[in-house]
């Protein structure tokens, strides 16, 4: 990737392992590859969407990219700087660049403290306001949420999931960061409350000029807000492309089942595979594509060897040896 | 940007509710408030003992000995040395209550701690301290507070330390557990992104949450504790002569019990009242700062939802090929004050192999409806208060409770949405198979279990002879559900409820299970009622839809009418407010406000305070459920345009 | 399952080394000088010094930690000198005594606790709920050696139905029947707070069991409500139950030191608090170490139990 010049943040073989080392008895202890060697980059201002099923890491590479967890192997770059030496310098550094909203909106407030208590603690600790600053601030972030500065003085359970989701929004947006991770933000709310923290969310892009990396299960929405999306399946990138290509005509044959798989309101008559296919073991991945067993398109080199794939910011490639739509350009 | 006009209307919908004091609470359950009384009586008591005319407790009197209770000047008598017994107790008491509350606090301090901090920081620290509080769980309790007065000697003090210590491990375990199970939670995540370090999570975010634990796990040790002292006393290991404790009282009587009974008596009754009045708090207090048990939530469910009707339907006609039918149905949920309306009058039928969706949000009343089918809605705090469920011609409310339970996974069975929630986790999936065939058919285990492997293949489990033996742990969240389809399909039923049965999965592995489930259909003629939230998945799966909010149906008709020619704004705008696959550039637009909560029910049309088309009329009493033609009916006095047909 | 237990048995061992060490380590608080204790009015520098040297107080912490754990596991618990004998003969032959009485109470806690449990739940807020409810707070809030000296004066001094104390009659008896007659009082007396704590946790369990969604299920399946009750919800209230009875062998075992001194029980409870007030370290050392063995045992048989029946624990 060479034109890296607006690429704020990129990952390089980003490999996390869970388990694994010695027990007590000398036994080996099984290891969890939950991420298995992830290259992504996002440009500033634009929207990555990450796709993919339970289980497939894309909760743990959120994770990964605001410093909730650290990777077992491969390193993340912030505008070039390397996100280990930028903690090990200041434990704040990185949590003023990128932030985090959360899946569960409710669970990700403290119940038994007050919102302003909970909105006060990026504001003090990574922005070093008090006294009237940080009121005014508080009231002007409510404000950008749409919500009431009367709301300050409630506990968590007296909101609605909506609402809980625009203060984690407000907390995010406290910091005053560059990037937002967005792991599944809308997934734990109602339909007709999703489309509000959608809205919301892409005016509060153009409003302060952020950038999103938005993971989610959901395609549609995924299509919805992304400029460029990646697809990943059992802990690695398959598929990547400007979003319209990816989503017009995909070249991995997962990502044809998923959209195969999406039921569309109006339409009847899905796709299914034939087979009770189901992930691999975790535990004991399969030496190929991890995809091949369930795949009709499989052949012998995709059991024998792990397809490779080039993923710049603006081309469209599949990890994939057979892969559908054929490449014309490249 | 609709965000604006929603927070106004959500204020006004949500109401602001207060948490009643945790004073009124306990002050509410009779049994704690007798335990506080006597306990702040013994309190006070003890508290103004020096001050009381009493005589010296330790001053000996020979000539004055053994007297019974009620002699003169000695209320209660005195002891072997002529000692007042009133004055000895009330001390004694004093002692007793001091020791139990220092141990707790010291116990509750150190183990707490340990607990906390093992909890939060988890990996090898909670290693190290867990192994250590193992250690010193291994001893039987009682056993390594003696082992620690003989080391130390014998005396009030060194018993104080036993006690404290051998209880430091039931607070160490106890936090620990509840302290993992918060530093796991979001909000310290979201703590941590907010710039704030180990020690600020650990004071502000968790102690917080811990803390009700903390004050549980004391009030419910200090009474075992001071049990605990005593008994150390009481075998002359804790308080030494001339000192007295209730143990060391009762100790002393002992030895004198056929010729002075009073001695060992009184001394003891006070160990049971106060540890008894302490115990009757502790659980006040536990009641009230659980929140499990706070909510009533912990009440059994009875096998049949209560029904109390006030009417039996509308009494419609009930068409011949129909296998259900239900007719105005009432479904109410009674906590505290409130009243929740859950299901506000609900009528539809599902014909011979017909799939009909019932469509909603969260809280419009789907679930509660299917599970209000053949009463399965737990009660308490569930009524079924109106309308009946024809079921086959017969009132299934009518029905006595084993000819319900002759329906329930006979005629007419479930599938819910959770799968590993919803099967028993201690039973192979083919015992719980075969239960369920032999609950309607006389058939043997063997015969049973050679039906379930014959189900468990028919829902296409690869190898279902081993898999039989599985435990649903042991399976997928797919695998689960077919199970769980298997389990319904049984006993050949006429009809299948199925409660949102792929919310819980991967798309790629819904699209499997809505296949077999729409195959298995047109296999065995079965008839299906589908709750979901998804359009998408009705689309797929459905014949007829019936939309609900807050608890009523406000539209129904066949897929193609609702989804194609929508009469009902509400169902309008929650087609419309989901993005849709293949049409990215569609700006959704976002429906304002929150459902109404259905313990506050508006008058009129309850979608008018978010619908962009209320007029004054839609406000006041009750909206009509409109036939448009063609089995298409709207419950709207101004339809959308366009809808009819 | 031979592999689980096999597993559990090895992992055994460092927790009682740990029990071990802890025992030597509150040994060694003792303040002051164990040969002068022991000596008393005989000390003299010369004997002081040379006792020292035969009980190895010369020499390091570890080293005399060694010593003692491998004398212990030789079957040498050294001599108590206050009964004069090895310390082993005395608290292998008391240890019988204590686990009769310890048993029996076990075996009875379980059984009326469960039951109790269950009924209370089933029945929750019926007469009978609230009756065993308030039977239990007496239970667990009652001082058991107060609750002895109570039973002991009504049956046994005032009715004369029971023996007043001891093991078997000092005249013509010996046998069984005899045994189970000086058993009743001090099992019930031990058994009593731990059934109230068993009774507990199964009702809370069981009413928490019975909301759980596998419980619809069941029930949607139009099983027998007996058997929803009494197979799916009590197995499943049984598998949190069955780890708080292996901590109740540890309150009986415990409590077992004021029952043995109520009714003059020869067990080894009586005998640890009579060596604690005469100071004989040694039989109080190898008292503990020898009950607290038991009880890990006893707790690996609890697990083991409860492997059985929950498929999800693994070792």
């Amino acid at each position: 990737m060479a034109d890296v010049s607006d690429v704020v943040l990129q990952t390089s073989d980003l490999v996390r392992t869970f388990g694994g080392g010695r027990t007590f008895l000398g036994g080996k202890k099984p290891t969890v590859y939950a991420v298995r060697g992830i290259d992504v980059a996002v440009r500033k201002g634009e929207t990555l969407g990450i796709v993919g099923e339970s289980g497939c890491g894309k909760s743990t590479l959120a994770r990964m990219l605001v410093g909730l967890d650290r990777p077992t192997e491969g390193n993340i770059t912030l505008t070039g700087l390397d996100m280990n030496d930028l903690i090990s310098d200041d434990r704040h550094a990185l949590s003023k660049r990128i932030q985090y909203v959360f899946q569960d909106p409710i669970s990700s407030l403290n119940p038994r403290k007050l919102i302003r208590e909970t909105l006060a603690a990026p504001l003090r600790y990574l922005r070093g306001l008090s006294g009237d600053s940080l009121e005014a601030r508080m009231k002007e972030l409510m404000d950008a949420v749409n919500l009431r500065p009367e709301f300050l003085d409630r506990y968590p359970h007296e909101f609605s999931g909506g609402q809980a989701q625009r203060i984690g929004i407000a907390r995010a947006l406290a910091a005053e960061p560059e990037i937002i991770v967005l792991d599944e933000p809308v997934s734990a709310l109602d339909v007709s409350v999703q489309a509000q923290v959608l809205n919301l969310l892409s005016d509060l892009k153009d409003q302060f000029g952020l950038t999103y990396i938005f993971i989610s299960h959901d395609l549609s929405v995924v299509e919805a807000v992304s400029d460029r999306v990646a697809v990943m399946y059992f802990g690695r990138v398959v598929e990547q492309a400007p979003g319209r290509a990816l989503f017009d005509k995909p070249r991995h044959p997962y990502t044809r089942l998923l959209l195969d798989s999406a039921p569309v309101p109006g339409k009847r008559g899905l796709t299914v595979e034939d087979a009770t296919a189901e992930l691999p073991d975790p535990l004991a991945p399969p030496p190929g594509c991890a995809f091949a067993p369930r795949c009709s398109r499989a052949q012998d080199d995709c059991v024998a060897k792990v397809p490779d794939a080039h993923y710049g910011l603006d081309n469209h490639d599949a990890a994939c040896f057979h892969p559908l739509n054929p490449v014309t350009t490249r | 940007m609709t965000s604006n006009t929603a927070t106004a209307s959500e204020i006004k919908t949500k109401k602001r509710s207060a948490r009643p004091s945790a004073f009124k609470l306990l002050a509410r359950n009779q049994l704690a408030l007798m335990g506080a009384v006597i306990l702040a009586l013994v309190v006070l008591i003890v508290l103004i003992t020096p001050i009381l005319p009493l005589p010296d407790p330790d001053v000996t009197n020979p000539a004055q000995r053994l007297l019974p209770p009620f002699s003169d000047g000695h209320l209660l008598g005195t002891d072997h040395l002529g000692r007042d017994l009133l004055s000895r107790l009330l001390w004694g008491t004093r002692v007793s209550l001091a020791v139990g509350i220092s141990a707790s606090l010291v116990a509750a301090l150190f183990g707490s701690t340990i607990g906390i901090v093992s909890g939060y920081f988890g990996g090898r620290t909670d290693n190290i301290m867990m192994r250590g509080i193992d250690m010193l769980m291994a001893f039987p309790y009682i056993l390594l507070a003696l082992a620690i007065v003989a080391a130390l000697g014998p005396g009030l003090m060194n018993a104080l330390y036993a006690i404290a210590v051998v209880n430091i491990p039931f607070f160490a375990r106890n936090i620990r557990g509840v302290t993992v199970g918060i530093a796991h939670r979001e909000f310290v995540d979201a703590a941590k992104l907010s710039g704030k370090g180990h020690i600020r999570i650990l004071l502000t975010e968790i102690l917080p949450n811990v803390m009700p634990v903390i004050v549980i796990t004391i009030s419910t040790t200090v009474g075992w504790m001071i049990l605990e002292t005593a008994g150390l006393s009481f075998l002359g290991l804790g308080a030494q002569p001339p000192q007295a404790d209730l143990g060391s009282m009762l100790g002393e009587g002992r030895k004198l019990i056929t010729t002075a009974q009073h001695l060992s008596a009184i001394p003891g009754a006070m160990i049971f009242i106060l540890v008894m009045s302490i115990n009757l708090l502790g659980d006040g207090i536990r009641d009230v700062l659980d929140p499990r048990l706070k909510s009533g939530a912990l009440a059994r469910p009875a096998p049949l939802t209560k029904i109390d009707r006030s009417d039996q339907g509308a009494g419609n006609q009930i068409a011949d090929e129909t296998v259900l039918a239900v007719d105005d149905l009432r479904t109410e949920f009674v906590l505290g004050d409130d009243t929740y309306k859950a299901v506000g009058g609900v009528s539809f039928d599902v014909g011979k192999n017909e799939c009909v969706g019932l469509v909603g949000e969260s809280g419009s009343g789907k679930s509660v409806t299917a599970l209000s089918l053949l009463g399965l809605v737990a009660s308490p705090p569930g009524t079924i208060v109106g309308g009946r469920v024809m079921f086959d011609g017969k009132d299934v409310y009518d029905m006595s409770e084993n000819q319900v339970r002759d329906i329930r996974g006979g005629k007419a069975a479930y599938v819910f949405q959770d799968p590993l929630s919803t099967l028993h986790p201690l039973f192979s999936i083919g015992d719980q198979l075969v239960e369920a065939i032999r609950a309607h058919n006389a058939v043997s285990y063997r015969d049973a279990w050679a039906k379930a492997v014959k189900l468990l293949g028919m829902v296409r489990i690869p190898n279902p002879e081993s898999r039989a033996d599985n435990y649903p742990h042991q399976l997928s969240g797919g695998m689960r559900q077919r199970v769980g389809i298997a389990m319904a399909l049984a006993n050949e039923p006429r009809l299948i409820i199925a409660d949102e049965p792929t919310t819980a999965l991967d798309v790629t592995v819904q699209a499997q299970i809505l296949k077999l489930m729409n195959d298995l259909r047109t296999d065995h003629g079965t008839s299906v009622l589908f709750i979901t939230h998804d359009f998408g998945v009705v689309s797929e799966i459905c014949d007829r839809v019936a939309v609900m909010y807050a608890g009523r149906i406000v539209e129904m008709g066949t897929t193609e009418q609702v989804l194609k020619h929508p009469a009902h704004p509400y169902t309008k705008r929650l087609i419309d407010c989901v993005p849709r696959l293949g049409e990215p550039d569609r700006r959704t637009s976002a429906i304002p406000g929150l459902p109404p909560a259905v313990n506050n029910l508006p008058a009129g049309c309850a979608f008018a305070d978010r619908c962009d088309r209320a007029e004054e009329k839609c406000r006041v009493g009750a909206i009509a459920f409109d036939d448009l033609g063609d089995g298409h009916a709207v419950r709207c006095i101004k339809p959308m345009e366009g809808a009819n047909g | 399952m031979h592999v689980y237990i096999l597993r559990r048995l090895i992992l055994m061992v460092p927790v009682l080394l740990g029990l071990t060490v802890i025992v030597f380590l509150i040994m060694s608080m003792i303040p002051g000088d164990p040969a002068l204790a022991i000596l008393g009015s005989y000390a003299t520098p010369d004997n002081v010094a040379k006792l020292r040297a035969d009980l190895g107080l010369d020499k390091t912490m570890v080293e005399q930690y060694w010593i003692w754990l491998t004398n212990m596991l030789q079957g040498d618990f050294g001599r108590s000198y206050s009964l004069n004998r090895p310390v082993l003969d005395e608290i292998l032959e008391r240890f019988g005594a204590t686990l009769i009485l310890a048993g029996t109470s076990l075996v009875l806690c379980t059984i009326f606790g469960l039951l109790t449990g269950v009924v209370s739940a089933v029945r929750q807020y019926g007469w009978a709920d609230k009756a065993l409810t308030f039977a239990v707070l007496i239970g667990i809030s009652v001082p058991s050696f107060w609750l002895g000296l109570l039973l002991m004066m009504f049956f046994a001094v005032e009715l004369r139905w029971l023996p007043v104390s001891g093991m078997y009659a000092i005249y013509g008896g010996g046998d069984l029947p005899d045994l189970i007659r000086h058993l009743i009082l001090p099992s019930i007396t031990l058994a009593v707070v731990a059934t109230g704590i068993i009774a507990r946790l199964t009702r809370s369990n069981m009413l928490e069991v019975l909301r759980q969604d596998f419980i619809r299920t069941a029930r949607a399946k139009g099983l027998d409500e007996n058997r929803v009750i009494y197979r799916h919800a009590f197995k499943a209230a049984l598998v949190n139950v069955i780890p708080v009875i292996g901590v109740q062998a540890g309150f009986v075992l415990g409590g077992a030191v004021y029952i043995e001194t109520v009714f003059q029980w020869p067990g080894i409870g009586r005998m640890l608090v009579n060596a604690i007030s005469t100071r004989d370290i040694l039989l109080v050392q190898g008292g503990v170490v020898l009950v607290a063995g038991s009880y890990v045992l006893f707790n690996l048989f609890a697990d083991v139990i409860q492997h059985l029946l929950d498929p999800r624990v693994k070792a």
